[in-house]
């Protein structure tokens, strides 16, 4: 079970975070400048590296807060916190 | 009457004072406190304890530990449970225990007649032999003469399952010479330890040798160490307790097996650990020759063992077969408990002067093997030839003590990623780079000589305790007097004397060295693909007797090194646990534990059958009254809404306040529809959609003022609704200001619904001007009802004229006794979910989790017009958009009238063309009695279904097929004029 850093309540077991998926860009104020292969690569193409990865994780049992954490998906390490 | 003819006389960590009685396999046996069921067994001469997996072959006892591969046996009454290792059950009186796969006994086994079928059961014979006609034939007999214990029959009684987290600077797992040298050094230096071992009592190897620690019985010092440990705060000791599993962030699984509560059965600690000192020891090999499996074929320190701490003799007279030093103290034990020697067969060339002076007159046979053994139900002798070849010769024994040398116990190492070398010098994987905070120390290091564990647990435990921040001293390493060196030269397996032999490499699962190098034949020569096609080394034990002579095997074949085979993944648990180990006290209610509405007390006071309705809730399916059949009661409970008055809890009903100036702005952009021209005092319907433009919740959204909003999911639904708001509102537009607040269980509702429910809202008397005009539908309105603050919403889920009625939650119970109390004049009566779910697919609203099912999109629901088209963006417009123009045929919301208008189908019954077996085109949604029309109607998701409008659908029941007529989705009011009223 991994320890996520919460920025808020510091590090908790995993058990009281739901994955969230890849962390990505901001999505766009305005779609209409992508073309629809992009988007639809946004939507169903998630990153899936072997190696660090930055993701989403919310503290849903815990202070309600979305978190970004860099894992590396080979060793589950956590690399950094960068919060939200 | 004695412990057993094989007992001696005096010695040993048992208790004679303290008989038990037991029986095995039927048979009445008495032991000892302090044995376990195969050192009591073993006391009373019963060698022949187990028939094999595959070939049924008799089989003993080989090891004395969690190491053993040979005998499982089944527990009845009240310790009920399958597959024990024999070595590992603790007597105690009354234990009834039975041999698995065996019947009905193991010496009269009638399926030992495979083993004359041998040659029809090589490695993967599943793939390969019995397919025609249909391995399913076969399978069944199959797995029932393999296989092993039935899982047991009842839940067992008064017992208690736990877990308990534990945070420590340093765990140290094993109490053996080297975990106890490790726990006392950290434990001085003020570090918190825990110390887990997986014996009842510590001590580990040195329970089962005769050695000497500064000049006095080791267990001396055992106990010294563990009392200085007991007297210590920061140190909790857990005895009885495997530490079975690594994982990552430095959690470690332990399994206590006889906590120190009497109400506790089992409890799991899950420890989060600063450092971890894995002292786990090493774990003996056998070795691989012809017939190896014999009962009376045991591992050279399983009989020191029994000898030493149970004062068993497990036979009269045995021949030793080493290939390395660590036999010979093992042989000088058995001499001294007057086990006859007739020979230590040793397949290296030269044997040490101190390994010979430990065991003077013994004859020894160096350079030799032992080529197979002989015997039927117990071995008789074996026949040993000089290893290079020569003249074989007979020797005549009832026990072979086997030494293929020690594997230092690395499972947990790892497990936690830590990367492995094999060490020539020990002919042994050893533990190289750690991937946690975690050392090895003592044996399973590969340091197998007593003063050098002493001597490395010391450094581990300073080392862990430093790198937590203590200072501890360097500590005193008690002086000890060990057996010679420890040297081996490797033997992995003796040459086959013919090519049908039978040398076992994995004695539990049936499999020998010619399944192995069949495997490499087929090509399955990688390590892990050898044990997955030959299943070497899976099951109970794991192979931690015989997974590195699996390595040497294909390592001798392929002519490489050990290091380039490796190892195959060590996988948790490293011993066997209970499933209730796991759970703990994570089992059904507390699992996921129900919600409850102030009414739920009231609901099943009245008689009600409970429903759990989405996300946990609690909530009345519908109220029998006596006499009624299930659909009588629904029929009334529905009749009742459509002709008179009736009120239900609606309290699950998932609530948001939306706040902030970006209310509005986060709710457009959640719902499809647009809301900016929503008027203060009223709600609107909304759909939500999932990025991937799928319907993700509809429900209704009321303005409570400029930037306040409160908005409704559904039941069932409101932990993802509350998902995807926060997400896009922490993640996507972290820079809005919009605060999300779930006030379902701050607001519960009693909805008071049917077309005279005016006239109770009357009765119940409110300040609210309920006239249609002035309280249209979809409105919302502030006030006191029944004298209590209220926000009464008009909204309708059943197609009538509906109130609902939300309080604070704490006067929720008070309004609803109310309703039904000012009520029963006009009729009201409580109606559950069963007569909501009628009206509903009566007058076609949508249902999560029945219409919408994360595949379809607003236009297949036929609510494409509340897809906006003038707002430049919303959640999933764009997807929608891509999907649509991609065209294709999609399943469409219809309604079915079935042919047979009394009949009912089977919600989720497929559609398919005509009838016919094959791909559906869609299914039943939903399927109800109408009481408007007096006939079941039905939903359907149906390929290109409005197209289809007139025609006929065929519903594929488990026996039939089912013809409908397809309609609209739509049986009651279509115009909704009832609900507007």
């Amino acid at each position: 079970m991994l320890h996520i850093p919460c920025p808020f309540c510091g590090p908790r077991d995993e058990s009281e975070f739901a994955h969230g998926g890849p962390a990505r860009q901001q999505r766009p104020d305005d779609l209409s400048p992508l073309d629809d292969a992009a988007w639809v690569d946004h939507l169903t193409v998630p990153p899936n590296p072997v190696g660090p990865v930055r993701e989403k994780w919310w503290h849903v049992r815990g202070c309600g807060q979305w978190v970004t954490i860099e894992r590396d998906t080979l060793t589950h390490d956590i690399l950094e916190e960068t919060g939200e | 009457m004695s412990g057993g003819e094989f007992r001696l006389p005096s010695g040993g960590r048992i208790d004679r004072s303290r008989p038990l009685r037991f029986s095995f396999g039927g048979r009445q046996y008495q032991g000892y406190e302090g044995d376990t069921l195969a050192s009591a067994l073993l006391a009373n001469g019963v060698r022949l304890t187990a028939r094999s997996f595959k070939y049924h072959r008799p089989r003993g006892i080989m090891g004395a530990g969690y190491e053993e591969p040979s005998s499982f046996v089944e527990l009845a009454g009240e310790d009920e449970s399958g597959n024990q290792a024999i070595t590992t059950v603790r007597l105690r009186d009354g234990l009834r225990a039975s041999p698995v796969n065996c019947w009905p006994s193991p010496g009269l086994d009638l399926m030992a007649a495979n083993q004359l079928f041998a040659r029809m059961l090589p490695a993967a014979f599943y793939y390969k032999t019995f397919m025609w006609p249909d391995w399913h034939l076969f399978e069944p007999h199959i797995r029932r003469a393999a296989g092993l214990a039935a899982a047991p029959q009842a839940e067992r009684r008064n017992t208690r399952y736990e877990t308990r987290h534990w945070h420590c600077d340093v765990l140290v797992a094993g109490a053996g010479p080297a975990g106890l040298m490790a726990a006392l050094v950290a434990a001085r230096s003020g570090a918190r330890v825990l110390l887990a071992d997986e014996g009842l009592e510590a001590g580990g190897s040195l329970l089962g040798r005769k050695v000497t620690v500064d000049g006095r019985p080791a267990l001396d010092w055992v106990a010294a160490a563990t009392a200085e440990l007991d007297g210590m705060d920061n140190v909790t000791r857990l005895r009885d307790a495997t530490v079975w599993a690594y994982r990552e962030g430095n959690l470690l699984l332990v399994t206590e097996r006889s906590p120190d509560a009497p109400h506790v059965f089992q409890r799991t600690w899950r420890v989060r650990a600063g450092r971890v000192v894995i002292a786990t020891g090493a774990i003996e090999r056998a070795m691989v020759f012809a017939d190896n499996d014999r009962p009376g074929m045991m591992l050279a320190s399983a009989v020191q063992t029994y000898v030493n701490r149970y004062a068993v003799r497990p036979g009269r007279r045995a021949v030793i077969f080493t290939n390395n030093t660590g036999a010979y103290a093992a042989a000088a034990d058995m001499l001294a408990a007057g086990i006859d020697i007739a020979a230590i067969v040793d397949s290296r060339l030269q044997v040490e002067d101190d390994a010979r002076a430990l065991v003077p007159g013994v004859e020894i046979l160096a350079g030799h093997v032992v080529q197979r053994s002989h015997g039927g139900r117990r071995v008789t002798g074996v026949t040993v030839q000089p290893k290079a070849g020569g003249t074989p010769r007979r020797l005549r024994c009832d026990l072979v003590c086997m030494s293929g040398g020690w594997s230092p116990t690395v499972h947990l190492f790892s497990q936690s990623r830590g990367r492995l070398r094999y060490e020539e010098s020990v002919a042994a994987f050893v533990p190289a780079e750690p991937a946690q905070p975690a050392a090895c120390a003592g044996a399973a290091e590969g340091r197998f000589e007593l003063a050098a564990a002493l001597t490395d647990g010391a450094e581990k435990g300073r080392l862990a305790a430093a790198a937590m921040g203590f200072r501890a001293q360097a500590a005193a390493v008690p002086q000890t007097k060990d057996a010679p060196r420890y040297a081996i030269e490797p033997l992995w397996h003796v040459e086959q004397h013919k090519p049908t032999a039978k040398s076992f490499v994995d004695v539990q699962n049936d499999v020998t060295l010619n399944d192995i190098h069949l495997a490499m034949r087929e090509g399955f020569g990688a390590v892990e693909h050898v044990k997955r096609y030959t299943t070497a080394g899976m099951g109970i034990d794991q192979g931690k007797t015989g997974n590195i002579n699996i390595i040497g095997a294909i390592a001798g074949k392929e002519g490489v090194p050990l290091e380039e085979v490796g190892t195959t993944t060590f996988r948790s648990p490293y011993v066997p646990i209970e499933f209730g180990a796991l759970a703990g006290a994570r089992r059904e209610s507390v699992v996921l534990p129900y919600r409850h509405t102030p009414m739920t007390a009231w609901h099943i006071e009245a008689g009600a059958v409970m429903y759990e309705a989405g996300a946990r809730w609690r909530r009345p399916g519908y109220y029998p009254r006596a006499g009624e059949s299930f659909q009588e009661t629904v029929n009334r409970e529905a009749r009742t809404v459509r002709t008179g008055a009736a009120v239900y809890d609606g309290s699950p009903l998932g609530k948001f306040e939306i706040k902030g100036r970006d209310a509005l702005r986060l709710i457009e952009m959640l719902y499809t529809n647009a809301f900016s021209s929503l008027k203060t005092g009223m709600g609107r319907y909304g759909l939500m959609l999932s990025d991937d433009g799928l319907v993700l919740d509809d429900g209704v959204t009321f303005k409570l003022g400029d930037g306040h909003y409160l908005m409704s999911t559904s039941t069932g639904n409101a932990d993802e609704v509350n998902r995807h708001m926060t997400q896009f509102c922490q993640v996507e537009r972290p820079e809005w200001d919009v605060h999300i607040t779930p006030v379902t269980a701050a607001w519960s509702n009693a909805t008071v619904c049917g077309p005279r429910a005016r006239e109770v809202m009357e009765a119940l008397g409110t300040d609210i001007d309920l006239s249609p005009d002035a309280f249209p539908f979809m409105a919302i309105r502030e006030g006191t009802v029944a004298g209590m603050q209220a926000r009464l919403c008009r909204v309708s889920f059943t197609g009538e004229l509906s109130f609902e009625i939300n309080v604070r939650s704490r006067d929720a119970a008070a309004l609803w006794r109310r309703v039904l109390e000012v009520g029963a004049p006009f009729g009201l009566i409580p109606i559950g979910s069963e007569a909501n779910h009628v009206l509903r697919v009566e007058k076609g609203f949508l249902s999560l989790g029945h219409e919408v099912d994360a595949t379809v999109d607003p236009y297949d629901l036929g609510i494409g017009w509340a897809m906006s088209k003038k707002k430049p963006d919303y959640i999933g417009k764009r997807a929608v958009e891509i999907r649509r123009k991609r065209g294709g045929p999609r399943r469409e919301l219809v309604g079915l009238l079935i042919d047979e208008p009394e009949r009912l189908v089977t919600e989720g019954a497929p559609i398919t063309p005509g009838g016919r077996k094959e791909a559906s085109e869609g299914f039943v949604s939903a399927c109800v009695w109408s009481v408007v029309h007096n006939r079941s109607v039905a939903l359907a998701l149906l390929k290109d279904g409005r197209a289809r409008m007139g025609q006929k659908a065929h519903i594929r029941m488990k026996d039939e097929v089912v013809t409908a007529l397809i309609t609209r989705p739509c049986f009651h009011d279509p115009d909704g004029n009832f609900l507007r009223s």
